[in-house]
């Protein structure tokens, strides 16, 4: 038997006690107690051993917790600002300003959308260029309130159409890299789900970036590298695992300074408790960054950003 | 053309240099054979039907630096195939090849020169070399030209030529938009103008990044330029491209660029440009 099997067996058993105590009004929290806390150590063994493909899946399960109801719950108010002023509004990436212990911060977002029409819209998460053209104007605001910067991240990638080439889409991302380059504040990175790319690190060049555990970022998706270097898709398992994608792997490659922990089955198994993980992680990084003088900060960032991948002479 | 050996050796395997030129080349587009000297005469354009044939970073320079002014920085200290990737063939395998093809050390070429007389840093991508990609490499050899750029407050000239990011060095790739884009910002805070030259293609990870922040922005006539390929828009959202799309002219329509030139006249355009800013008196 799989542990995938024995876990299945163990969640029928633990749904039946759970239904015979109700049905007939027996006390059964103890049994229900013991096969419970076999559940949780059974995922936790499972999900410590994700290969890189499987956690690509859990990242882009459409369940995982992302977008507007995340800000939500994680800000004590938000208030949503639409629209980059020339072209247009975009669903896909949203943002505005919150309040997370009590302080101002600005928040952008990749919005992949609850219904399915608020999918289609959201074009599952892929903005489109008015969206980083928004971004980038959002980050301005921020940066002449001199406001932290906080951005959530869970995209497949920029959305490549004929509109967004028009509107330029290279280029604001490439304004948005710069733009967050500047911020004349702290900057925190979440990478929730998938970190798809140009469309990711559009939002990424932060202070600090940090990734759930199952959360990927990756210069390509792993079909994307299938197709073109071996030409054929069906090696996007083993692309998976060349890339390094995994919270874990670009933990060791330094280029995240912190993984922060699932709950038990996965991210969109607890929504409340994802959502409080993610929090503490945030203020606790804003809080280190806030003790910075502004010069510093953007020394740091900008050696961060200028030696990645390479020596840094300064070490 | 044989490249100065003492620098590489420490990184390279074999000696770099390029395989000998043959005299006839045919025109892909028209099939056309054309003698090597009159289609360099020519600018690389075949003669008969016109078409744009690839330029290499060394003729990039050559053709933009006042002959003889050229003097290439010194190559970088780089993490070879940071993450020991292998697809078809091992990464590494396919960097010796590249060099040994190219003549070249990575997909691009930087050095001081002057054009017209005005002192630049300049520096040439090469398609021919992985398509142009940025890797590490790549990021680093453009990180050190814009920053001597403005240490020396010269302006930095960039021809771009490339498909977007290496694919084998993953998110470190990726990684190397955000150092050019720093290494960007220096050459504002320095004051100091940066000019890019477009050509076919600039796409990807490149155009959406040091590719799109230029002060001044010329696209080759015959450039290509666009963020996804025309396949991946395709195949992604199933729409028909309209005719035309992501040339120079589409850009130069939508916003994008400055001016559109021909590679004929790219020089005299780019000491038009520099004198703007550098004077000549």
């Amino acid at each position: 038997m799989t542990d995938e099997e024995r876990l299945k067996i163990l969640e029928e058993k633990a749904a039946e006690l759970r239904r015979l105590a109700q049905e007939n009004g027996l006390d059964l929290s103890s049994e229900i107690a013991v096969l419970e806390k076999k559940i949780a150590e059974l995922k936790k063994a499972l999900f410590a051993e994700l290969s890189p493909w499987e956690r690509v899946q859990l990242a882009r399960r459409p369940d995982r917790p992302s977008g507007l109801p995340f800000v939500q719950a994680l800000c004590e108010a938000f208030y949503e600002l639409r629209g980059d002023r020339v072209l247009g509004d975009d669903p896909a990436l949203r943002g505005g300003f919150g309040k997370l212990r009590g302080k101002t911060v600005a928040i952008l977002f990749h919005h992949r959308g609850g219904t399915p029409e608020e999918q289609r819209l959201a074009r599952f998460g892929m903005a489109s260029a008015h969206g980083y053209w928004k971004a980038k104007r959002i980050m301005e605001v921020a940066g002449r309130l001199k406001l932290p910067l906080v951005t959530l991240i869970n995209t497949p990638g920029a959305y490549p159409g004929v509109q967004a080439e028009s509107h330029n889409i290279a280029g604001a991302i490439a304004s948005c890299i710069w733009q967050m380059l500047r911020h004349p504040a702290p900057t925190v990175s979440v990478i929730l789900g998938e970190g798809g790319s140009g469309g990711a690190i559009a939002l990424a060049t932060a202070d600090r970036l940090l990734m759930l555990e199952n959360a990927t970022y990756s210069v390509i998706s792993p079909e994307g590298a299938a197709s073109i270097l071996w030409k054929d898709a069906k090696f996007c398992q083993e692309a998976a695992e060349k890339l390094r994608l995994t919270a874990a792997e670009l933990k060791r490659l330094g280029v995240v300074d912190e993984v922060i922990p699932e709950p038990p089955g996965g991210a969109h198994a607890d929504f409340g408790q994802t959502v409080a993980l993610v929090r503490e992680a945030l203020l606790r990084h804003l809080e280190e960054l806030s003790s910075l003088p502004l010069d510093e900060l953007l020394r740091l960032r900008y050696n961060r950003y200028r030696y990645v991948g390479s020596p840094n002479p300064a070490n | 053309m044989p490249i100065r050996r003492d620098k590489r050796e420490r990184y390279v395997e074999v000696e770099v240099s390029a395989p000998p030129e043959p005299l006839w080349v045919r025109c892909e587009s028209c099939g056309e054979l054309i003698f090597r000297r009159k289609l360099q005469e020519n600018y690389y354009i075949c003669p008969r039907c016109g078409a744009y044939f690839f330029l290499s970073a060394k003729e990039r320079i050559s053709a933009l630096a006042d002959e003889g002014t050229f003097e290439e920085f010194p190559i970088p200290v780089i993490p070879e195939d940071p993450l020991a990737f292998s697809d078809q063939i091992p990464y590494k395998e396919r960097l010796r090849r590249a060099r040994e093809e190219t003549g070249l050390f990575e997909a691009v070429l930087a050095g001081t020169a002057k054009v017209g007389g005005i002192p630049v840093v300049l520096a040439a991508m090469d398609f021919r070399f992985i398509g142009g990609s940025m890797g590490v490499g790549v990021g680093e050899i453009l990180r050190q030209a814009m920053e001597r750029a403005a240490q020396g407050k010269k302006p930095f000239v960039l021809v771009v030529s490339s498909g977007g990011a290496r694919v084998q060095e993953g998110i470190l790739s990726l990684l190397q938009m955000a150092k050019v884009v720093a290494a960007r910002d220096g050459l504002a805070a320095a004051g100091v103008p940066y000019i890019a030259l477009l050509t076919y293609p600039s796409t990807g990870g490149v155009l959406a990044s040091i590719g799109s922040l230029a002060d001044v922005t010329i696209a080759e006539e015959g450039a290509l330029i666009g963020f996804a390929g025309p396949r991946v828009i395709e195949q992604t959202t199933g729409e028909r491209l309209p005719p035309g799309f992501q040339t120079a002219k589409f850009a130069l329509e939508h916003g994008m660029v400055d001016a559109i030139v021909p590679r004929a006249k790219l020089k005299e355009e780019l000491v038009r440009v520099l004198s703007v800013f550098m004077g000549t008196s």
